[in-house]
C-alpha cells in the first residue's frame, strides 16, 4: 500500500456546549494509536454555537476539529448528525472513528458505519496498534486496529479487526479509557464544515425533553461503597450511607438493589450501568456477577464483604471479609472513626 | 386504520447463566451446553408491536434470522400472539457480523414483506452491540427512534413516541415507516395457554421433513406442507435467494470484522487476603488502607 494512511478521529459530543468526559478519554487514547501510526488526533463537533467548546479539545490533545454548526444540529437527532458525519468521512477517510457508547453514540455509529460500508465494535475495552494475519483467506494487514472486547457476557475476551477499508469504527463506553492530562497551552486549527442537511433528514422532531441532573457521577469517584441485593431493603441502604460519608465515598449499587427501587440507577455499575475505576471499591452484600464485575473489576483495591464464602465477588477481591454486612459496617465505621 | 408492524427478533445464548462446562477449553463458549432463549428486548418489541396492534389494528409478523432451531423462538412468538412468522435461514449466513446481518435482514424486509413499522429489541445479550437496528433502519432508508419506552401516539402519517435518553426521556415526532428500537420497559405477556395448545404443532419444512423418516416422498411433503399451511401451522423459510441477497454481502463474506482471537476470562484467584469480620480484624484492614493512603 502506497497511499498515506487517515487520521484518527473522535465524535466529540457535547450536550449545551459541554464536552462529554467519554469523548476527551477517547481524545487521550486516540492520540495514543496517532503517535504509533505517525498520523494525527482530529475530532468532529457537531451542534450550534458550540465553537467555544473546540478549546478542551485542542487542551486534550486534538491538532485539529472540524466543525460543523447549524440549527438542523441541535437539539440531537440521529439522521442530520449521521449525515454530516458521513459526508466528511467520505471526504477526508479517517483511518479510525472512534465514538463513545453511550446513548446517542450508540444510535449514531452504526448509522454511519452502515453508510460507508466499515466494520463497528461496540464496546471496547482496550484499542491497539498491530499487524494481522488472516489465515482463513490467507491475506495480511498491517498497522491494523486490535479492537478488544468482552463477549458473552463477559465470558471470553475476544480481537476483532475490521479488515474492509478504512475507517476502522469502534464504540468505547465512558470511564473505560484513562483520561489523560490537559495542557491549556495546547492550540489547534478549526476547520468549518458547511452544514447542508436535505429535507427527507429532517424529518424527526423532538417535542419535549426532559433530562435531569446525575444524582451521582460516579466515573470520577475515587472511593466507592456499593451495595447489592444482601442489603436487604432501601432502609438499610443507610448503613451503607452511612459508611461512605463516613470515608468520604460515593454510593454505588448492584442492578438487582436498583430493580428492588432501593437506589436510583444513576448508582448503578456494571455492563449496563457505569464503568468505574476508582481507588477503592467496597462492595457490600453483592454477589459479583459477571454484569457487575464488568463495571468494577478494574478499581485499585477492592474489598468484598458477603456472607457467602463462595460468592463470585472474592475472586476479584483483594480483601475479603466473609460476614454480615449488618455487623461488618459498623464495625468498619467504628475503626475508622478510631483511627490513628 | 391498519398498520404492518415488523419484528425482528433472535434467539440468544442464555449468557446469564454460563458456567464451566460452557467454555472449551480453547477458550471458545460451547453454544450448545448454553440453554437457548428468546433475547430479552425482543420480548419487549414483540410486546408493544402487540399491544399497538390492540389499540390501533394490523398484523404483527415476527422474523428471525438464525440457524433451523431458531424457529423455537418463532414459536413462541405465536403463543404470545404474533399473526405472522418467518425464520431466514441459510448456510451462507453463517459468521456474519452487524453489517452482513443487517443486510440480510433488509434484504427480507424489502422483498418479502410490506410494513409500517420494524421493531428491533435494542440489543441483543450474546453481543450487546444494538447496532442491527440502527443499521437496518440505515440500509432501508428509515428515520429510526431508538429507545422506546412508550408510544404515545400513531396514525397514518406519523408516530409520537417517549424515548430514553441520558438521564432522562425525549418526546419526538416522526413519519412512517421507520425503525424503533424498544428497551425494558412493558412487561411482555406470557404465552397464552391456548394459542400454546395450537402453535406448539407449528413446523417449518426441514422440521417436517425430519419429523418422519417417512416423508422421503417429496408429494407426500407437499401434502403435508398444504395442511400445516391450511392449519396456520407452517412456518415459512427464507433463503438468501428468496430474500435476494447478494451472496457477496452475506455471512463471512459480508462481514467486514474478523475475529482475530478469543481468551477466556480467567478470574485471579487466590490473591485475595482473607480478612476476619472481628473487630480487631476490621480494624486491622482499615488501617491498611490508610496506611497505603488508600483512605484518608
Ligand atoms: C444483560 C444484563 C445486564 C446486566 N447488567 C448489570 C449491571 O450493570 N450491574 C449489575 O450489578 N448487574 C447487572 N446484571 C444483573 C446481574 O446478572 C445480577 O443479577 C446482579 O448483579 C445481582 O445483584 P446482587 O449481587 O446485588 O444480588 P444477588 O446476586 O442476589 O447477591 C446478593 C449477595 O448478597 C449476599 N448477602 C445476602 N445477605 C447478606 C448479608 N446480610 N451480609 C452480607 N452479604 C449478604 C449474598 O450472599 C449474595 O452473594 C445484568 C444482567 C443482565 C442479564
Amino acid at each position: 500500500m502506497t497511499s498515506k494512511i487517515g487520521n484518527v478521529w473522535v465524535f466529540a459530543e457535547q450536550e449545551g456546549g459541554k464536552i462529554a468526559s467519554v469523548s476527551l478519554e477517547l481524545v487521550s487514547k486516540g492520540r495514543e494509536l496517532a503517535a504509533t501510526l505517525g498520523v494525527k488526533t482530529e475530532a468532529v463537533l457537531l451542534g450550534n454555537n458550540i465553537e467555544k467548546s473546540t478549546a478542551t479539545l485542542f487542551h486534550y490533545g486534538c491538532s485539529k476539529v472540524y466543525l460543523a454548526e447549524s440549527p438542523d444540529l441541535e437539539p440531537f437527532t440521529v439522521l442530520p448528525f449521521a449525515d454530516t458525519i458521513i459526508k466528511l468521512a467520505k471526504q477526508h477517510r479517517p483511518n479510525i472513528l472512534l465514538f463513545g457508547a453511550t446513548p446517542k453514540g450508540r444510535e449514531l455509529a452504526p448509522r454511519v458505519a452502515s453508510a460507508l460500508l466499515a466494520g463497528l465494535t461496540a464496546d471496547c475495552t482496550n484499542l491497539r496498534i498491530d499487524d494481522f494475519d488472516d489465515k482463513i483467506n490467507g491475506k495480511s494487514y498491517k498497522n491494523k486496529l486490535m479492537q478488544i472486547r468482552p463477549a458473552f457476557g463477559g465470558n471470553i475476551i475476544a480481537t476483532i479487526v475490521n479488515t474492509w477499508e478504512d475507517p476502522q469504527m469502534v464504540t468505547v463506553r465512558p470511564g473505560v479509557m484513562r483520561l489523560g492530562e490537559p495542557d491549556a497551552s495546547r492550540k489547534g486549527e478549526i476547520e468549518k464544515v458547511k452544514v447542508e442537511i436535505p429535507a427527507h433528514l429532517k424529518v424527526l422532531k423532538v417535542l419535549d425533553k426532559v433530562q435531569k441532573e446525575k444524582s451521582v457521577d460516579l466515573l470520577s469517584s475515587q472511593i466507592v461503597v456499593a451495595g447489592g441485593y444482601g442489603v436487604g431493603s432501601k432502609e438499610n441502604f443507610r448503613l451503607v450511607y452511612d459508611l461512605a460519608r463516613t470515608i468520604g465515598a460515593d454510593v454505588g449499587a448492584s442492578r438487582a438493589a436498583v430493580d428492588a427501587g432501593w437506589i436510583d440507577h444513576d448508582h448503578q455499575v456494571g455492563q449496563t450501568g457505569v464503568t468505574v475505576r476508582p481507588k477503592l471499591y467496597i462492595a457490600c452484600g453483592i454477589s459479583g456477577s459477571i454484569q457487575h464485575r464488568a463495571g468494577m473489576a478494574e478499581s485499585g483495591i477492592i474489598v468484598a464483604v458477603n456472607s457467602d464464602p463462595g460468592a463470585p465477588i472474592f475472586s476479584v477481591a483483594h480483601y475479603g471479609i466473609v460476614g454480615d454486612l449488618n455487623d461488618v459496617i459498623p464495625k468498619m465505621i467504628k475503626a475508622y472513626k478510631t483511627k490513628g | 386504520m391498519s398498520f404492518n408492524y415488523l419484528v425482528f427478533v433472535k434467539q440468544v445464548p442464555d449468557t446469564k447463566n454460563v458456567t464451566g462446562q460452557a467454555m472449551k477449553p480453547d477458550g471458545t463458549v460451547n453454544r450448545a451446553a448454553l440453554p437457548a432463549i428468546f433475547n430479552p428486548e425482543d420480548l419487549n418489541a414483540l410486546e408493544l408491536a402487540i399491544q399497538l396492534k390492540e389499540r390501533f389494528g394490523g398484523e404483527v409478523t415476527v422474523a428471525t434470522m438464525g440457524p433451523p432451531a431458531a424457529a423455537e423462538v418463532l414459536r413462541q412468538a405465536l403463543y404470545r400472539g404474533a399473526d405472522k412468522v418467518a425464520l431466514i435461514t441459510d448456510r451462507a449466513f453463517a459468521g456474519a457480523d452487524t453489517l452482513a446481518t443487517s443486510y440480510t435482514l433488509s434484504c427480507f424486509a424489502k422483498n418479502t414483506t410490506k410494513f409500517d413499522l420494524i421493531l428491533c429489541g435494542r440489543q441483543a445479550i450474546d453481543g450487546d452491540t444494538a447496532q442491527v437496528g440502527p443499521q437496518l433502519a440505515e440500509k432501508l432508508d428509515l428515520p429510526q427512534i431508538c429507545y422506546v419506552e412508550e408510544v404515545l401516539a400513531l396514525d397514518k402519517k406519523k408516530i409520537r413516541a417517549r424515548r430514553a435518553i441520558d438521564g432522562g426521556f425525549e418526546t419526538v415526532e416522526c413519519p412512517l415507516p421507520l425503525m424503533l428500537s424498544v428497551i425494558d420497559s412493558n412487561e411482555p405477556r406470557p404465552p397464552s395457554v391456548k394459542r400454546m395448545m395450537k402453535y406448539k404443532k407449528a413446523k417449518t419444512r426441514a422440521e417436517l421433513a425430519a419429523k418422519r423418516s417417512s416423508y422421503t416422498d417429496a408429494e407426500e411433503l407437499a401434502r403435508q406442507e398444504q395442511e400445516y399451511r391450511a392449519k396456520g401451522l407452517w412456518i415459512e423459510e427464507f433463503s438468501a435467494a428468496d430474500a435476494k441477497a447478494d451472496p457477496e454481502r452475506i455471512g463471512l463474506k459480508g462481514s467486514p470484522t474478523k475475529v482475530k482471537n478469543i481468551e477466556s476470562v480467567v478470574l485471579k484467584a487466590s490473591e485475595m487476603k482473607k480478612v476476619e469480620a472481628s473487630e480487631a480484624g476490621i480494624r486491622s484492614l482499615v488501617g491498611e488502607l490508610i496506611k497505603e493512603h488508600i483512605l484518608g
